[in-house]
């Protein structure tokens, strides 16, 4: 038995030694560079200044009454990224978890139909479908000119954070989707019928037992959505006319102009900030799932 | 007695397979009410037509004299014990039994006093910040019991709810069970396919089959009066004879006349005829009414089970004197031994045991509780 068992062991280690090796070089060495190149200066000697420049860096911005104001550049982007990510992955929540929850309720046809449909998108490559909202958004676009049709419009859509944030919905709804559907999936009828024994009228069902059993789904669709949105870069050069810089623009910008060391420092506060926030979701919901 | 359920007329059919025929059912307050029956039976369907899971295409279900046939299962005032326990995965022990007090939003301190004596009353103190999925079989089956009876139903349904146990103890389960319903005072309804189970804990049997009631009647009327072949077989063991009534309290099989004690059958009405195993007497071969060979003996420990040959016809006998195969045996049977019953169309279909084997009858067992799942 006790042989039988080291010999298991020993394939299921040969297997996974190819990945371990993968993961090593493209994962975690990669890692490690960031934090050197975000800790060190051009000569590689140790400095905190990129970390530094990332908080107290100032510009001037103009403001709508004409004037200038001092900003704390970096924070700013920060913040601007953050606030669309939010706003994405809030929408994407918001429309993505009922359609889980019809979907996982269908018949099996149907489920595999809306599947295909969902994941169709994700074929196209990610710059064509950003491209071709450009095409629907502009201002002479087919969502205007469909408006003009019927007597509406025209809006202006294109340039402005809307457009970011249509364009950060369109392409990661899926990843949300996903997650909470296979959860949803896999739930046991019999809880849902229990609940309803037990007193539970729908919304009950829904509130006491079908959220909380699919909150695992939930934070994976969240982390799937949250982390690219944040560190978009294309998305809102196309469809925000390069007029929000986001944090991802930021690195893009600094890599460009060979400034590895800061680039790398505002990767890494970036890596910091939502291994945090993963921590906090991921805490919330082991207390929700013991309370 | 008052009556808390009554089922008048109840049909069920799924894609035309009828499941449910007109079935008639009163079920009376404070009362342990069983539905015995092989799978597909329909016991099942019954008990989720009283939850309301199902709703019957035919019939009226009456709940304290009112009908409930549009009432969802979240407003009736009975609850399930499910067969695989069905606990809330995400709650722990505590909040799973308070879980009905909280979604009729219970004061704190009232769940807190209901929840502590349901954890005494099944015997769960201390383990209220357990997680259910850390429990043993049989304690997750008493978190269930306490979460469906905390809120004080009308009615309990139990849907096979030991099924999932040990031998051991499954019976320790029915033994806890039988205390709980007389001190809850709750009616329960319990659903099963175990004969034995059946006839130790309840008041009342329903045996079933083919979407039909067989009979009705307290366990021992149920074992010694069985009305028809299918719940003579299905209840323990039974030789089931073709007769013939001569007259009131006169039967004739196997060419001898017996003495019993049934009347009330036309004259010369073909019957069919019931001895249990434990209720024959050996006797030395010319002082039986009939006589046989022993063909097989099974040390069973408590008795011997021997099978006999009569006739042609393989008798079982349960005794505690040893008979070596191949002797020849007298059989003695007394007049209130003899259960008569007329033909119905489970007549032939059971009670000889030429193809008997313990082996073949386990197996049996096994395939229709893995066709129940």
């Amino acid at each position: 038995m006790k042989k039988e068992h080291n010999a298991l062991r020993a394939v299921q280690r040969a297997v996974l030694a190819p990945y371990g090796v993968w993961a090593l070089l493209f994962i975690v060495v990669p890692l490690l560079f960031v934090a050197y190149y975000a800790f060190t200066d051009s000569n590689f000697a140790f400095t905190t200044d990129n970390i530094t420049r990332f908080f107290t860096a100032k510009s001037q911005v103009s403001t709508d009454a004409g004037g200038t104001r001092e900003v704390y550049t970096y924070l700013l982007i920060f913040w601007r990224s953050l606030k669309l990510a939010i706003i994405s992955t809030v929408i994407c929540l918001l429309m993505g978890y009922p359609t889980a929850y019809i979907l996982s309720r269908a018949s099996e046809r149907v489920q595999k139909i809306l599947i295909t449909l969902i994941m169709i998108p994700m074929w196209m490559n990610f710059l064509i479908r950003t491209y071709a909202w450009m095409t629907i958004l502009q201002d002479t676009g087919i969502l205007n000119r469909l408006l003009a049709a019927v007597g509406l419009g025209p809006v202006h859509v294109i340039g402005t954070e809307t457009a970011v944030v249509i364009g950060m919905v369109y392409d990661y709804f899926p990843y949300m989707i996903l997650p909470i559907y296979s959860v949803m999936a896999k739930l046991d009828m019999k809880l849902v019928e229990a609940a309803k024994d037990l007193g539970c009228n729908g919304w009950n069902v829904m509130r006491r037992v079908i959220f909380p059993l699919s909150l695992p789904g939930v934070i994976s669709g969240v982390t799937m959505v949250l982390i690219p949105s944040i560190s978009t870069f294309y998305i809102s050069q196309k469809l925000g006319n390069g007029k929000f810089y986001l944090i991802g623009d930021a690195i893009e910008g600094q890599y460009v102009a060979n400034n590895l060391h800061f680039a790398a420092a505002i990767a890494f506060i970036l890596m910091i900030v939502l291994l945090v926030c993963m921590a906090l979701m991921q805490r919330y919901a082991n207390r929700k799932a013991v309370a | 007695m008052r009556k808390i359920i009554e089922l008048k007329g109840v049909s069920k059919a799924y894609d035309g397979q009828v499941v449910l025929d007109h079935i008639n059912l009163d079920i009376y307050d404070n009362e342990f009410v069983t539905l015995l029956g092989p799978s597909g039976c329909g016991k099942t369907t019954t008990l989720r037509i009283i939850a309301g899971f199902e709703q019957p295409d035919e019939g009226q279900v009456f709940f304290m004299g009112e009908d409930i046939a549009a009432l969802p299962p979240h407003k009736r005032n009975v609850n399930t014990v499910f067969q695989r326990y069905a606990l809330f995965p995400h709650l722990n022990v505590y909040e799973n039994i308070a879980f009905p007090l909280r979604v009729k939003k219970a004061h704190g301190d009232e769940i807190d006093t209901k929840v502590r004596e349901m954890l005494r009353l099944v015997g769960l103190q201390g383990f209220e910040k357990r997680s259910v999925t850390s429990l043993s079989g049989g304690q997750q089956q008493r978190v269930a019991i306490a979460r469906a009876l905390v809120s004080q139903p009308k009615v309990l349904l139990l849907d096979e709810p030991l099924s999932a146990l040990d031998a051991k103890l499954r019976k320790d389960m029915q033994a806890e069970l039988h205390k709980i319903q007389r001190a809850s005072g709750i009616t329960f309804i319990f659903v099963t396919h175990d004969q034995e189970e059946a006839l130790s804990m309840s008041d009342t049997v329903v045996v079933m089959s083919e979407g039909l009631i067989q009979q009705i009647g307290t366990p021992t009327d149920i074992y010694n009066e069985p009305q028809n072949a299918f719940v003579a077989d299905f209840i323990g063991e039974s030789n089931i004879l073709n007769g013939i009534m001569l007259e009131d309290r006169k039967v004739k099989f196997h060419g001898h006349v017996f003495e019993c004690v049934d009347s009330g059958f036309e004259k010369n009405e073909p019957v069919d005829v019931v001895v249990r195993p434990e209720d024959v007497d050996i006797v030395p071969e010319e002082k039986g009414m009939l006589r046989g060979v022993v063909t097989s003996v099974t040390f069973l420990g408590v008795h011997y089970e021997i099978i006999v040959d009569v006739q042609g016809f393989k008798w079982m006998i349960q005794t505690t004197d040893f008979c070596a195969v191949d002797s020849h045996i007298g059989l003695f049977i007394e007049p209130d031994a003899i259960q008569i019953m007329h033909k119905s169309k489970y007549s032939g279909m059971f009670g000889d045991y030429s193809s008997f084997s313990n082996e073949f009858d386990e197996l049996s067992d096994a395939a229709a509780e893995v066709e129940e799942e």
